[in-house]
């Protein structure tokens, strides 16, 4: 069931088209991410389906409402983490909570027994009487999503979740995410790190320049770049005097030694090992490993795009 | 009943976090009360009754149009806003809410130099309702055009500035320094034009027995500003922050 509807949407700041005619749809429990490089018109996306940005043209509906229309009534149903923490400085952890439920009418008793909750789920149960000015990074990320979630919203919209925290913080706000998902939530992510795309999305959308160019899910994506067979040998011996060698008797596969001791051999049809094992053995040089390497979404983005997969990531690893 | 509770938590929430802190709590006070000893200190022989309604007036517009213009833009730039305008309320009860604690803080200073007033003069002829529906009236029609400057500006500090060049004028130009009759003809069509004049009129024929209108005009026409200035206001914010 689909649950997110846009259509045609199109955002204008003056001249710069930030977002151009873009049309997709989320379905029910569905972790849907929206992946492209700084500035590619994601966070005006993302501003324009949460009613903090009015659109230039195009549709938006969230569980058949008119977001554009009823803001008020869509802001019921969905939880934001902003790109930016939102929360207030002055105030400890568990106040800023139960201010975030008041604000959706949520009784005192109630607020107060789901801030509690919520703390303990995010692991800041300790720190829930310091003050927000005094939490680290990855903890401030995780009580702004806590602070999303507190009135059990439908959607949740989360912007560029990971962006500037350490990498611990950043695992458990994925796994958050996915408990999330396991809970029945539908998802809006929006990165720019492709590993924690693949991680997290079951479906996503590449957005460049306010287009989106691809869309469709993990799967489908890297089965439509798997058109070459890659194949990563680790041996014992030096491959660097047999280069020439190897590349004249094996002409079919495209040959590239990586280091002393490995070889990528990269070929349109799958590769059967044991010639080129067997061919090793004769040099003195043992096979210990044979590793296939699969596309990665890096690869899918750079072929759909054209772009260097550093543009995208911000030459930035995600740890999984 | 909703809406209720999340008026009540902003209001609280701006009383907790921005009015009750020490620095605005001693602006609070301080502020009245050396305007009140400077005005004596200058006019030794004026019965300090006389120039109650002119303190009062300056209490409330400082005091409120600073506030709301600077709590606005400090939470716009560290955006706990964007939340507030993130919750399925009306805009209308935001800004109310908003609005709300800067009449209570602009009340509060109005009602220092009365305090001090009272140790020295009989202030039992004063025209109490009349008195706090004028306040009120003022402390709206400042803090709106304290929070129209928050709209326009990015920074605390051009918040300030912005402020002051809209206050000292209104402050010249309403009557308190200078009999409205006595200003130059120039000037006197601005001088209808300021809401400041009409609380401040209202707060003279309620404080002195004197005023150029009736205190039902008086606060007719200050309520038509407040009117105005609201729905100015989020005319405003949508225009200018749900870009």
């Amino acid at each position: 069931m689909e649950v997110v509807s846009v259509t045609n949407l199109k955002k204008k700041y003056g001249e710069f088209l930030a977002v151009d005619h873009i049309s997709f749809s989320i379905k029910q429990g569905e972790v849907f991410g929206f992946l492209g490089p700084n500035g590619a018109g994601k966070t005006s996306t993302i501003n324009m389906m949460i009613g903090l940005s009015r659109p230039t043209g195009g549709h938006i509906e969230i569980f058949g409402i008119d977001a554009v229309k009823d803001v008020k009534k869509v802001q019921r149903i969905i939880g934001v983490v902003p790109d930016e923490n939102n929360l207030y400085d002055e105030m400890n952890g568990f106040d800023n909570l139960c201010f975030c439920a008041s604000l959706y009418g949520i009784s005192k008793a109630k607020r107060e027994k789901r801030a509690v909750e919520l703390l303990e789920q995010f692991n800041l149960t300790d720190a829930g009487k310091r003050p927000f000015k005094t939490y680290s990074k990855g903890m401030k990320r995780k009580l702004t999503i806590a602070a999303a979630i507190i009135h059990d919203p439908k959607i949740l919209f989360l912007d560029e979740p990971t962006t500037g925290i350490d990498v611990e913080s950043a695992r458990q706000i994925r796994e958050l995410i996915l408990h999330l998902k396991n809970q029945g939530k539908t998802i809006f992510i929006t990165t720019h790190y492709i590993e924690e795309a693949q991680r997290v999305c079951d479906r996503i959308a590449f957005i460049v320049k306010g287009r989106i160019v691809k869309i469709g899910s993990v799967r489908e994506l890297l089965e439509n770049t798997e058109q070459e067979h890659k194949l990563k040998l680790k041996v014992a011996g030096s491959l660097n005097e047999l280069s020439g060698e190897l590349k004249n008797h094996f002409q079919n596969f495209k040959l590239e030694i990586l280091d002393e001791n490995s070889l990528l051999i990269t070929s349109e049809e799958r590769v059967t090992l044991s010639p080129i094992i067997r061919w090793l053995d004769s040099k003195g040089i043992l096979v210990y490993e044979a590793r296939e390497i699969k596309p990665s979404l890096e690869d899918v983005f750079v072929k759909i795009t054209g772009s260097k997969a550093a543009q995208i990531s911000g030459k930035e690893k995600v740890e999984m | 009943m909703e809406t209720a509770i999340a008026f009540w938590n902003i209001l609280k929430k701006d009383i907790k976090n921005y009015y009750l802190k020490p620095p605005n709590i001693s602006w609070g006070i301080i502020f009245p009360l050396s305007w009140t000893l400077m005005q004596l200190i200058r006019s030794p022989n004026m019965e300090i009754i006389e120039l109650l309604p002119g303190l009062m007036a300056m209490s409330v517009l400082f005091g409120t149009t600073s506030m709301l213009a600077v709590t606005i833009t400090f939470e716009k730039r560290s955006h706990s806003f964007d939340r507030l305008l993130l919750a399925p309320i009306s805009l209308g009860i935001l800004v109310f809410a908003k609005l709300s604690g800067a009449v209570i803080f602009g009340l509060v200073n109005a009602f220092v130099p009365v305090v001090f007033a009272a140790f020295f003069t009989d202030l039992s002829g004063i025209n109490w309702p009349i008195v706090i529906i004028a306040v009120i009236l003022i402390a709206i029609t400042s803090a709106l055009i304290g929070l129209l400057i928050a709209v326009s500006v990015k920074e605390v500090f051009e918040a300030q500035t912005l402020s002051n060049f809209f206050r000292f004028p209104m402050l010249f130009l309403c009557g308190l320094f200078m009999p409205i009759e006595h200003l130059p003809a120039i000037l006197k069509p601005i001088t209808f034009c300021l809401p400041l004049t009409y609380g401040t009129d209202a707060l003279n024929r309620a404080i002195r027995c004197s005023s150029i209108f009736y205190p039902t005009f008086n606060i007719f026409i200050t309520l038509v500003f407040s009117v105005l200035l609201f729905c100015l206001c989020q005319r405003s914010i949508k225009k200018n922050w749900i870009l």
